[in-house]
């Protein structure tokens, strides 16, 4: 491959499937509001879990 | 709390776990567009260079407008009529102009589901031979002359039965238990397979010079509009936004539910797939370049059906093993498309239900069975090939193009709920949405879709399509989005008898609504 193609296919891949990572992770540490600036109003059904 | 009215609507049902919501939109989102569609319009629009108008299209259209989608279903917990009355009560034609455009487009898709699981069947034997454009056209669609034709083609008509009960079954099941139990499996499993899939092409001879072809880039590109314009009609088709499939959706999330974060995992997820799908399949189209000795710009059918039944059949016959990647290939496309089609008519079964009291399994079974009848008298005949191709040209080009001006517009300028959709998103969430979102949700948007509207049907009036004759155009072209907008009107006519719950009171309340 030429080291331009090589190039914009590792930055292609870096910025969006690093995306997809950056926006998991920001999800997985804040994956809900603050219970206390907006209590629940469903009662505390479980947000992340896999039932 | 809401729903306090005598006859309470049964509460809404949920998705139960924010996974499963996020699954299923990535699911709704990720379709056939994104396998056949992306890595053609890369390659013709500066390759590698594509990407940055790519990226701007996906930051300042792709997602705002998903954000907008999921604002509107979240807070007012409806399909996209109910949504859209409850934010305010004229801009429930626009939510019903959407659902019938949903209906419209599925009784076609799914056709095409049904051809891949034709193709996934014939992987086997590689039963499509030396002539695969031949056996595509002639051998397996028959496809006759541009007209209304009645002769029923048995090889297209069981798969589309087939896919027609599967659908069925899984809408009838409902959200938690049909739709996201689907996407949980079927989602992990398309993403496995298309991983092994370009694992494999990327070892075939020749796939350096397929990743060169897409990824070299041509910067002149970016000084030429119709490439942004490529850009952002990719970005606007591939996440499956403006026509109320997002606004379903999110009005089955619980209420206190993270919409923008999770929103941000959907769209890097959707253009993921595309990126992976682009490496998939220009590393096998340098094979086949690579076994005709030849090079990839010679090479014609790069994108669409053709690519998918076409192209590709020709390639796997070529392949050692071809058999294997010919079935995980077109079982890839059942899957995508599957999950696709489940959430175009989730929103339609909803709409159905919630407006005219019906039992969401008895809608289920109105809507799928309607849609299935029309899409089986229509597509499994002779001239199933030719009416798909002209239906899906209005229906993206034209009708979603239509859809999302004027929601955009609706919701910035005419009824200003903008501020109210930008605050629910900021309570509930925790990515926060500034205020530059007006500025690209009833600015940018609004004007760049204007452009291509105007753009496609200047060309689609003057020039035709496709050489067909103009009264078929007129008929299936122009003659379906009229349809949509008869259909749309007489349903935002029939009356509610108070089911539309006017005791609803969005949550949380807000201080925008109050002005």
């Amino acid at each position: 491959m030429t080291t331009s193609a090589v190039l914009m296919m590792v930055v292609a891949m870096l910025v969006v499937w690093g995306g997809l990572v950056a926006s998991i992770l920001f999800l997985r540490a804040r994956p809900e509001v603050d219970d206390a600036r907006l209590p629940d109003p469903d009662g505390d059904a479980p947000a992340t879990d896999g039932r | 709390m809401a729903g306090g009215s005598a006859a309470a609507a049964p509460e809404r049902e949920t998705w139960t776990s924010s996974t499963g919501f996020i699954l299923a939109a990535v699911g709704s989102a990720v379709g056939l567009g994104n396998i056949w569609r992306f890595p053609g319009v890369a390659y013709e629009s500066g390759g590698g260079a594509f990407l940055i108008p790519y990226l701007v299209a996906l930051l300042t259209a792709g997602i705002p407008i998903l954000f907008l989608d999921y604002a509107i279903g979240h807070r007012y917990r409806g399909a996209a009529p109910l949504s859209y009355r409850r934010m305010a009560r004229p801009a429930e034609a626009l939510g019903w102009f959407q659902i019938v455009l949903s209906f419209v487009i599925a009784v076609y898709y799914a056709a095409v589901i049904a051809w891949s699981l034709s193709y996934f069947v014939f992987a086997f034997d590689l039963r499509w031979g030396e002539d695969t454009a031949v056996f595509f056209t002639g051998e397996y669609l028959q496809v006759g002359d541009p007209e209304v034709s009645t002769t029923l083609v048995p090889g297209v008509a069981v798969p589309l039965v087939l896919v027609w009960v599967v659908v069925l079954a899984i809408i009838a099941l409902g959200v938690s238990r049909g739709v996201q139990r689907v996407n949980v499996v079927f989602i992990p499993l398309l993403v496995v397979a298309f991983v092994g899939l370009v694992a494999r092409a990327l070892t075939l001879p020749g796939a350096a010079d397929g990743l060169n072809a897409l990824f070299t880039p041509d910067w002149a590109a970016l000084a030429d509009p119709g490439v942004w314009i490529a850009a952002y009609s990719q970005i606007f088709f591939s996440l499956s936004i403006a026509f109320g499939i997002m606004v379903t959706y999110a009005s089955y999330q619980r209420r206190r539910a993270n919409m923008t974060s999770s929103g941000l995992v959907v769209a890097f997820a959707n253009s993921s797939f595309e990126i992976l799908a682009g490496i998939g399949v220009f590393a096998t189209l340098g094979f086949l370049a690579h076994q005709q000795a030849s090079t990839v710009d010679q090479l014609e059918g790069l994108s669409g059906p053709i690519l998918s039944f076409v192209t590709f059949p020709a390639v796997i016959s070529e392949m050692p093993g071809g058999n294997l990647f010919g079935a995980v290939f077109f079982g890839a496309l059942v899957l995508a498309g599957f999950t696709s089609i489940i959430s175009i008519l989730l929103g339609v079964a909803a709409s159905v239900s919630e407006k005219f009291g019906l039992a969401h399994r008895t809608a289920s079974i109105v809507v799928c069975g309607v849609c299935a009848v029309i899409s089986i008298g229509l597509f499994s005949t002779t001239s199933g090939l030719i009416a798909l191709d002209t239906v899906d040209q209005w229906a993206n080009n034209v009708g979603i193009v239509v859809s999302a001006i004027v929601m955009t517009v609706l919701v910035a300028w005419v009824f200003r709920t903008a501020p109210v959709l930008r605050a629910h998103l900021n309570r509930v969430s925790t990515f926060q949405v500034g205020r530059v979102w007006y500025v690209l949700v009833g600015g940018l948007a609004p004007v760049l879709l204007t452009y291509m509207l105007v753009e496609r049907v200047r060309t689609l009036l003057t020039e035709g399509y496709e050489g067909y004759p103009t009264w078929y155009l007129a008929l299936f072209g122009w003659g379906a989005i009229a349809l949509v907008v008869v259909g749309a009107l007489i349903l935002t006519l029939a009356p509610w008898r108070d089911r539309d719950d006017t005791d609803f009171h969005a949550w949380p309340e807000l201080e925008e609504e109050r002005r």
